[in-house]
């Protein structure tokens, strides 16, 4: 019967449905907003849960949870700490996130801006595959292919380049922090890239003719009009892939050499992060083990909370902004 | 400085669909000349076609000529972006660029064509303002957005931002239809005194307007149901709104139809 | 010598402009070299086992160096915990995006409920998989099981789910609700008869959407769902596989044979993904204004 009310024409079926009384209004009510508290409840309990059962691994450390560099939780006296780890987290997701931006907005402009019309919606389809392929596929990619192409690059910046500290170092390998940031890079372009699009696409035409009709070249009418208006909605949506990024466990944990250095080299074999320490140590993690490993997912889930939230802000703040000025 | 421009057997297209046909006029320098006619029937159109904003639409595109002092903007070689330099464009709503403030609004085509000192686009800024009679109400306010201001300040400023890369051509598409009478008013008077420095073509739906800023007038009608836009007549404003020749412009001016 | 009333731009601002657009098609081109490149090997190194013994058999007595061997057990666990997934997570999910839309509209609870979705969404999935083994590995004592796999799965779909259905439900007009309750249907039957039949294609797409991105996710039920080489079609109970698992596993493993697996598994779960999201495109596209249904 549902299946009959589909728009305008669902006046009878309407009409019948009315004589029977409103029994069912306050469970369905209930029942709405009891949904809405539950997830609630599940983001309080997340937060809670994940603090309890890291207390005791906590108390049991020896080491400083914060600037220890060592992972060693399973030891008579367990010592760990997320030093390292935090650093690479951060460190991997920034440079994806330099590597990813550019080429995103390039990718949005394109679609949104040079592409022939017609074209640009499958093309557009086309980067949102990126975006369905699933990260373990990533990581597969990224130790089997990836890491061996890089390494002639790599070791071609760090015979030309070596003099800068970021590509010295003594030895350079496929699976460094340079191949782990590309991977990530190429995973959080598409969201980048399509947040991007919608924004460019938003840009009200009279601004665009507005441009236009000062003479202004396409490219002069991207900088005056286009890029302006967008700015926010780019900016949020790199936040929100370094967010990602930041988050990305399989792909990194495949590439990652797993050591517990602070070292911006980023072509030596060397790097980790707390979402690929979960992944690598989590198989031979006791009671402790299993703690510390929460107690690092609390670190990584405050750290993405804090960015994702300055998105927010950004999107929430240009709404404002925007609303004020129509 | 302002040149002559010379329009034949001009038609132009949405995709299949012929949106106007076979226009031919001619427009003096220095004078204000007047689109009327009743919606849907090509005049912004065509207008948009005498600066080539009329192909940035998809699908859309123009057959026949437009010579600005003898050469044709449709001519091999000829650039749009080059052509829209020197026809400028003000349009029916008033669109300052919502990020930049209202200095860099009317400094924005400056920008475009090579770099100048400050103190000579200061000056540019201060005379376009000034020429746009808006530089008395903004003057202690550039740097805020010009968003902020009043739809007739807005307005205003848009014919600042357009007069200040010194077009040969002032094109204004209904410039007041989203406007209260006095800032109608306002851009009426300036229209009077921007004539000496630029030719003016404006579209209106307003035919008291028309009648009182035009020198020329040209009524545009459809040819029929679902046929092009054509000019159905063009003359002395004042000829047209006393004495037209074609019944169609009576019936239009007196308010028969459209 | 004719002069020229229309100057020519400066070759200056042509070159700029020419370069712009060389970066731009560059920065095209530069994006699809890896999806390319990513799913050129899945289906050059997929095909090799992609046959009927590796759709059919678990991994169950395969040695180290063995050849042959499946993902039966994986594709299995793969499907109950996305089923599983979906049954929990689209009625909370429907039903929140419903309160959001209809019931709780500016409100102060309804303004915290979708600040907090906001947050959800944002949340790593490994941090999902880690608050299932702290709350009900760890705390309630339960066991590593498909069904802690979907509980993961489920904290990840939400907040997608509550978002695509609130667009959905945003975009039945405002009239087509007035006039039901012109007629004196109530608010609930209302929603259930009118509002959401007519936004059900969108929700069905989204939902789809959602469970596209969870089938592929690892990390989650690597913390929940454990490792096992042997068919266990009991969700509740023991550990289970899942096919990205099984691809993170066999990758790790260091053998050639096993890195094939792992390809077959890429290309089994990337068609599996692909063939959701087309499904989901097909069913918004079939429903599309621009098809004039």
């Amino acid at each position: 019967m549902a299946a009959t009310v589909h728009t305008r024409d669902g006046g009878s079926a309407l009409g019948r449905s009315a004589s029977r009384r409103s029994r069912g209004e306050t469970p369905f009510r209930y029942a709405s907003t009891g949904a809405g508290i539950l997830l609630l409840a599940i983001m309080a309990a997340i937060a809670v849960f994940l603090v309890v059962e890291a207390i005791p691994a906590l108390r049991a450390n020896t080491g400083g949870f914060f600037t220890t560099q060592t992972w060693e939780p399973n030891a008579t006296r367990p010592s760990f700490g997320i030093a390292a780890l935090a650093f690479g987290t951060v460190f991997s997701a920034l440079l994806a996130l330099i590597m990813a931006v550019p080429v995103a907005v390039g990718v949005a402009l394109f679609i949104s801006h040079y592409a022939p019309r017609r074209l640009a919606g499958v093309l557009g389809y086309v980067v949102d595959l990126l975006a369905a392929v699933p990260s373990v596929v990533y990581g597969l990619w990224g130790i089997t292919f990836l890491a061996p192409f890089m390494v002639g690059p790599s070791n071609f910046l760090h015979d030309h380049l070596g003099f800068i500290p970021l590509f010295g170092g003594d030895i350079v390998a496929g699976r460094s922090m340079l191949t782990a940031s590309l991977v990530l890079a190429v995973m959080i372009l598409p969201i980048i890239a399509a947040i991007s699009r919608e924004v460019f696409l938003q840009v009200p035409r009279a601004h665009e003719e507005a441009a236009l009709a000062l003479g202004a070249t396409r490219w002069e009418v991207i900088r005056m009009a286009v890029l302006p208006y967008g700015r926010p909605g780019v900016i949020s949506a790199a936040m929100l892939g370094l967010g990602r990024a930041m988050g990305e466990t399989i792909a990194v944990a495949l590439i990652f050499q797993a050591t517990f250095d602070i070292s911006f080299r980023i072509l030596t074999p060397q790097g980790n992060s707390i979402a690929a320490n979960i992944a690598n140590r989590f198989g031979e993690a006791t009671q402790t083990g299993r703690g510390a490993l929460i107690a690092s997912g609390l670190v990584l889930f405050v750290i993405t909370l804090l960015v994702n939230m300055g998105a927010r802000f950004i999107v929430a703040r240009r709404k404002e902004f925007s609303g004020a000025a129509a | 400085m302002s040149q002559q421009i010379q329009v034949s057997g001009l038609d132009a297209y949405y995709g299949r669909h012929k949106a106007i046909e076979d226009i031919s006029m001619t427009i003096e320098p220095n004078t204000i000349t007047a689109f009327i006619g009743p919606s849907g029937c090509g005049k912004s159109t065509f207008l948009r076609t005498l600066n080539r904003m009329h192909e940035v639409i998809p699908g859309a595109r123009v057959e026949g000529k437009v010579l600005l002092d003898g050469e044709d903007l449709y001519g091999p070689g000829v650039e749009p972006v080059s052509v829209r330099r020197m026809i400028g464009m003000v349009f029916q709503r008033p669109n300052p660029f919502p990020t930049m403030s209202i200095y860099e609004n009317v400094a924005a085509g400056l920008r475009l064509n090579g770099r100048r000192s400050k103190s000579e686009v200061d000056g540019i800024v201060e005379t376009s303002l000034k020429g746009a009679n808006l530089w008395n109400e903004v003057k202690d306010r550039l740097g805020k957005p010009g968003a902020g201001l009043s739809g007739g300040q807005q307005q205003r400023l848009c014919i600042a931002r357009a007069i200040a890369v010194r077009p040969e051509v002032l094109l204004m598409d209904e410039p007041c239809s989203a406007l209260d009478p006095i800032s109608t008013l306002a851009i009426e008077d300036l229209m009077a005194e921007l004539k000496s420095q630029f030719t003016i073509i404006i579209v209106t739906h307003n035919m008291q307007q028309a009648a009182r800023v035009s020198d020329r007038t040209a009524f545009f009608n459809l040819a029929g149901q679902g046929q092009p836009g054509r000019v159905i007549e063009m003359d002395e404003t004042s000829r047209i709104f006393t004495n037209p020749s074609q019944k169609a412009t009576e019936d239009y001016i007196t308010g028969r139809f459209g | 010598m004719t002069t020229h009333t229309v100057q020519r731009v400066s070759t200056g601002r042509r070159l700029k402009d020419r370069l712009v657009q060389t970066l731009v098609y560059l920065a095209f081109a530069v994006a699809v070299i890896p999806l390319i490149s990513v799913l050129w090997l899945v289906i050059k190194n997929g095909l090799a086992r992609f046959d009927l013994d590796f759709l059919t058999h678990s991994m169950r007595g395969i040695g180290a160096r063995d050849i042959g061997g499946g993902a039966y057990h994986a594709i299995l666990g793969t499907l109950e915990q996305v089923l599983l997934a979906s049954l929990i997570s689209v009625p909370i999910g429907l039903l929140t995006a419903i309160y959001l839309v209809e019931y709780g509209r500016g409100g102060r609870l309804s303004r915290a409920i979708s600040f907090f979705v906001d947050v959800m969404t944002g949340i790593p999935s490994v941090v999902a998989g880690l608050f299932v083994l702290a709350f009900w590995v760890l705390a309630l004592g339960m066991p590593f099981s498909g069904f802690a796999g979907a509980l993961a799965l489920s904290i990840l779909m939400m907040p997608t789910v509550v978002r695509s259905t609130e667009e959905m439900l945003l975009l039945v007009p405002g009239d087509l609700r007035e006039a039901s309750y012109a007629l004196g249907v109530p608010k609930w039957r209302t929603i259930v008869k009118v509002v959401l039949p007519t936004a059900l294609t969108g929700i069905v797409t989204g939902v789809m959407l959602a469970i596209a991105r969870v089938a592929g996710e690892t990390a989650p039920l690597m913390l929940t769902v454990f490792f096992t080489d042997s068919i266990n079609s009991d969700p509740f109970n023991g550990p289970q596989m899942g096919l990205p698992l099984y691809v993170f596993d066999q990758a790790r493993r260091p053998t050639d044979i096993a890195v094939d697996r792992a390809w077959t598994g890429a290309l089994t779960l990337i068609l599996i993904v692909m063939l959701l999201n087309l499904v989901a495109r097909l069913i918004a596209w079939w429903r599309s204004p621009a098809r004039g249904r």
